[in-house]
């Protein structure tokens, strides 16, 4: 756990966001996160995040399913336990394909997805804070980690990059496990203070 | 400014004036009211079903499958033909989800939630016929390769009768994992905006704590992507190994090479018509008819033309190649099919599956929901007779004393309509609980697809060729 604070910029339209992250990056602030409603083209490349490798680890699955298919169906139709299947070989290639085909595909769904979330930190039971409760609806926002001293400056910077609404947040950075009908104690003490 | 530019005269995804919030707000807006009179009276009815079918079964498993009309030489009667008819309805969500998203059909976004659940509950209601026919259902678990206590004997990995396990277990799997990652930021709308503490604490709990973060979208759209990847070949696959189940034996009239693309069309044409009998309901019901459009509707049924002509090219090449043979099992097999005592039901097929669909060459009746409807349902009735058909090749073997005829008894019926119960209860739930419309989807191509934003594209569309060249070239 560990309780940061946040400037937070939301932005109504993606057609502002874009111009706001390129300001904000290169005036040299170091963005925390921006949260979408939903999948916006470019903007991974905008913030300068690497291109997901998610697809190797799926590659790697899969290959896992297909050695784990063809390797267990040989060796039990080859040595543990062999049967005459009207004198057909017995290590038919052919007619494993179906099966280390299912396999693969098994294998590298299900391996991608607990992957893909384990990434994500994302889990039922999890909790994350969210800036705005409209950012899984219509509205992009863009949170940066502040301190006392930078609080004002960043604040200024981005009204000037067409933000909707800023405001200050003191917010849990990582997730934790809690209920989302519940406030947690830092939620509370902020609305008192 | 628009991030990606698509030309007027395609006709718009989304109808009417949209904000991205007012599309939050019509999709969540049936999750969010109480349940209404229709709904009650449409679920009491299902879960009435689905409880006839519990008892039908029952009495199956305590009686043993006796209790059903399967005889020596029809060992396989409605229960395969429903478990054919069920997996062959689920393709079609597949499709939607995965094919169209290689293809990059911005439609599939309007219907593709719900087909992929409509995927999910067929699967499942597939599953049921297999399992059951077991008899002893408590020993179901031998399909499974474990090296039981009596010696390592395990299951024959070379029957399609295994891979059938493998094949619909893998599918429901990766169909149900599928379509859960993209309900997960849909969820997370919900949760965002509710309003009660129950459905803030389940929607919490279902949205797995979804954010919306722009490295998480990143992942997000590289996973659904590989998934569709995966589940093409996959869905392909499926009722291959299904048509495996009758071409790999020496039946005349079921070992033939044509069942593997044939079983996929016809599962497609079936899949399709049934995902347009639930949606064009739905979208009355649900007040969803600005983003399940017309034109949507009418995509559909462009596809059920075609694969009901590539069903119809299939029949007609069977009839051919039995002829061409001039094996005499096999020219029997299909003169039995066409002219014997089960005629009836071939030409029920031929009319629903191969005729009637032909009318949707015209644009009119395309684009007519109630006519729609009606073929959707015709075309449900077409795909079921022909597994039934083929089938019934069974009702003439080798041995002429042991001819026969079969009529379901009463547990088959109802172990059959206990599967809509399933379906439909599991349908009712989801149109209650789920957004029948991915959200996220939706608004991705608003801006590009949705009626409001169309009218600006004009603006574009008369610059001239350099500039507009310079400034979309990179928005594919």
């Amino acid at each position: 756990m560990s309780v940061k604070k946040f400037a937070v910029a939301t932005y109504n339209d993606e057609a502002v966001l874009f111009p706001a992250v390129k300001k904000v990056r290169g005036a040299g602030y170091k963005i925390h996160d921006v949260y979408t409603p939903f999948a916006v083209h470019g903007l991974d490349v905008a913030l300068g995040e690497k291109e997901s490798d998610l697809h190797i680890a799926g590659f790697i699955y899969g290959i896992t399913g297909t050695c784990t298919a063809l390797g267990f169906m040989g060796w039990i139709f080859t040595t543990d336990w062999p049967q005459n299947f009207g004198g057909k070989p017995h290590f038919p290639l052919p007619a494993f394909i179906p099966i280390v085909f299912e396999l693969t595909v098994l294998f590298a769904a299900v391996g991608m997805v607990l992957t893909f979330c384990y990434l994500n930190q994302i889990m039922p039971g999890v909790k994350k804070h969210i800036f705005n409760p409209r950012q899984t609806d219509d509205k992009f926002v863009m949170a940066i980690e502040v301190d006392d001293t930078t609080e004002a400056d960043t604040i200024a910077f981005l009204k000037g990059t067409g933000a909707e609404e800023t405001n200050v947040q003191i917010a849990e950075s990582e997730w934790w496990y809690g209920r989302w009908d519940k406030k947690e104690d830092y939620e509370i003490q902020q609305q008192i203070a | 400014m628009h991030l990606k530019y698509e030309s007027i005269i395609r006709e718009p995804l989304v109808d009417g004036n949209k904000t991205y919030h007012q599309v939050t707000e019509d999709i969540c807006a049936p999750v969010e009211k109480a349940p209404t009179k229709l709904w009650k009276i449409g679920f009491f009815i299902s879960a009435a079903m689905l409880l006839f079918g519990v008892f039908s079964v029952t009495w199956e498993v305590y009686w043993g499958t006796g209790v059903w009309n399967l005889n020596r030489t029809i060992g396989w009667g409605w229960d395969i033909t429903n478990f054919v008819w069920w997996v062959g309805i689920g393709h079609a969500g597949t499709l939607i989800s995965a094919i169209l998203l290689l293809f990059r059909q911005g439609w599939r976004t309007g219907v593709n939630r719900a087909a992929e659940a409509m995927t999910i509950f067929a699967v499942m209601c597939a599953g049921q016929f297999p399992i059951w026919h077991m008899g002893r259902v408590w020993d179901g678990f031998f399909v499974l390769p474990y090296g039981n206590t009596r010696g390592p004997l395990w299951p024959n990995f070379v029957s399609p009768l295994l891979w059938d396990v493998f094949a619909i277990s893998t599918y429901f799997t990766v169909s149900l994992l599928f379509w859960y990652s993209g309900l997960i930021p849909d969820f997370a709308t919900i949760r965002d905006r509710a309003k009660t503490k129950f459905r803030k604490m389940a929607y919490g709990i279902a949205s797995f704590g979804w954010a919306g973060s722009a490295k998480h979208w990143q992942r997000h759209e590289m996973l659904s992507l590989v998934l569709a990847g995966l589940s093409t070949p996959l869905v392909l696959s499926v009722h291959t190994i299904v048509s495996f189940d009758f071409a790999t034996s020496v039946i005349p009239g079921w070992h033939t090479t044509i069942f593997p693309p044939y079983f996929v069309a016809g599962a497609v044409f079936s899949g399709f018509a049934m995902v347009q009998t639930l949606l064009v309901v739905t979208r009355k019901v649900l007040n969803l008819e600005e983003y399940i459009t017309i034109g949507h509707i009418e995509a559909m049924n462009k596809v059920i033309v075609l694969t009901g002509s590539i069903v119809g090219v299939a029949y007609l090449t069977e009839l051919f190649i039995a002829y061409y043979s001039g094996v005499v099992w096999e020219q029997e097999a299909f003169r039995l099919r066409v002219l014997g005592p089960y005629w009836w039901a071939y030409w029920a097929m031929m009319t629903c599956n191969v005729v009637s669909p032909q009318l949707f060459w015209f644009k009119k009746l395309r684009r007519n929901v109630w006519f729609t409807f009606f073929m959707s349902i015709i075309v449900n009735i077409g795909m079921w007779f022909e597994r039934f058909v083929i089938i019934m090749s069974l009702h003439r073997d080798y041995l002429p004393s042991s001819w026969s005829y079969y009529t379901p008894s009463w547990p088959e019926v109802g172990f059959y309509l206990g599967s809509f119960g399933l379906f439909f209860t599991c349908y009712f739930l989801f149109a209650k609980y789920f957004p029948v419309i991915a959200i996220a989807e939706i608004k991705f191509i608003l801006k590009t697809s949705g009626d409001n934003y169309k009218r600006d594209m004009e603006k574009i569309e008369v610059q001239d060729n350099q500039h507009f060249l310079e400034e979309q070239s990179h928005h594919h």
